[in-house]
């Protein structure tokens, strides 16, 4: 066992764990604490696959953005606290837990069967991605860059008219 | 690779830590609760009122507008780093998408979202 | 080459997307959905930098792609909690069971 592959144990350990920890629990501010978790975890896996622009954009964003939308979103909406008999899951529920054993098992002998077409032992690797990325950014793909602004742009207007204070 | 390795020795001790404190806390103090400690901690005052008033969307509104903002920085990080070879033509792409974003923003400022009582 | 293989990572991701699927089909709440489904574009992002790593890494398109789904999803967490804060302000309820008639 290399150092590599016991913090991506480690590391996959926490998001799975968190994950389910996420869609157990009965209160659903502690499952925006348990997502925030995941996020951590899944940003140690980008920083161990060598992406470290990307593990930091996703601590910057998910954790810092978009957990924190989740908690306000939570905290304006107070239901009935402390209500021990409500149920966590809406009817459905065993019919959902059998599909989604299915589509793990599906996806992960999907996975093992498969013969990647993995680069060779040599290649080269890319170091100072984000430097690539802005080049990248404008000229190969400034389509989806100008498309990703307007795409806020729509957001922005958005979220704004519909949660306007009366 | 490497200069991580620091990072993640200084969250794993950081959480240790963090987690060894609440739990010795927990495990040797005393623990002989009364109704008044128990209350809520107002600054030695008694508390009055529900704890749960309605909170003002606006908390919303502002989290709302810096995860957008938040994104645009993103965005404008890589750009930054490559700035000076892409010469003219690589700031007017980042006006084209600068512009529109500032048209949000001054729809924003005009819809009195940015007003804090 | 590192000593990970590939099907870890996407094995990872497989799981989490699963997980993410329960969350989103079986929770109540409509903020717990939608955390599911945020659960399930961190899958997606996995997937797409653990491809990206071992297949081709001299080319952008991996984690560009990644970048442009956080970007998707951050705007479509804001627009899904706006509507779900203005459903609460007029049904009083975030319980997705009781939305569940259209007005006409």
């Amino acid at each position: 066992m290399t150092a590599e592959q016991v913090v991506f144990v480690l590391a996959a350990v926490v998001t799975l764990g968190s994950a389910l920890g996420m869609v157990t629990t009965r209160s659903v501010f502690v499952g925006a604490l348990w997502m925030i978790a995941v996020f951590g975890g899944v940003a140690a896996l980008f920083i161990l696959l060598g992406a470290g622009f990307l593990g930091i954009v996703q601590i910057l964003v998910y954790i810092g953005a978009i957990a924190v939308l989740i908690l306000f979103a939570i905290m304006l909406t107070p239901r009935v606290m402390g209500d021990p008999n409500a149920p966590r899951y809406n009817r459905q529920w065993p019919l959902v837990a059998v599909m989604a054993s299915a589509l793990a098992s599906l996806l992960v002998a999907l996975v093992l069967r498969t013969d990647w077409p993995l680069a060779q032992e040599g290649a080269p690797t890319i170091t100072g991605f984000a430097v690539e990325l802005g080049k990248g950014f404008m000229t190969t793909y400034i389509l989806p860059f100008e498309v990703a602004s307007v795409l806020l742009l729509v957001a922005l207007i958005g979220a704004i008219v519909i949660a306007r204070e009366e | 690779m490497v200069p991580y390795v620091a990072i993640a020795v200084l969250f794993v001790l950081s959480t240790g830590v963090a987690v060894m404190i609440m739990m010795v806390g927990s495990l040797f103090g005393p623990r002989r609760p009364t109704p008044r400690k128990l209350m809520p901690y107002e600054s030695g005052m008694v508390p009055v009122g529900r704890a749960m008033q309605r909170m003002p969307i606006r908390f919303y509104l502002i989290a709302t507008l810096f995860i957008i903002f938040d994104i645009e920085v993103i965005f404008l990080f890589p750009w930054a780093l490559v700035y000076r070879q892409l010469g003219v033509f690589g700031l007017l792409e980042m006006f084209t998408f600068l512009a529109l974003l500032v048209a949000g923003f001054v729809y924003v400022w005009r819809k009195g979202a940015l007003e804090w009582e | 080459m590192s000593s990970v293989p590939l099907s870890w990572y996407l094995i990872v991701a497989a799981l989490l997307f699963s997980i993410g699927a329960y969350g989103a089909l079986a929770r109540r709440n409509a903020i717990g959905i939608l955390m599911g489904i945020e659960l399930m574009l961190n899958a997606v992002n996995i997937n797409l930098v653990a491809f990206w790593r071992y297949i081709e890494v001299t080319g952008l398109a991996g984690q560009l792609f990644a970048v442009i789904v956080i970007t998707v999803a951050a705007a479509e967490a804001a627009v899904a909690l706006a509507l779900i804060l203005a459903i609460y302000r007029t049904r009083d309820t975030v319980n997705v069971e009781e939305i569940d008639l259209l007005k006409w």
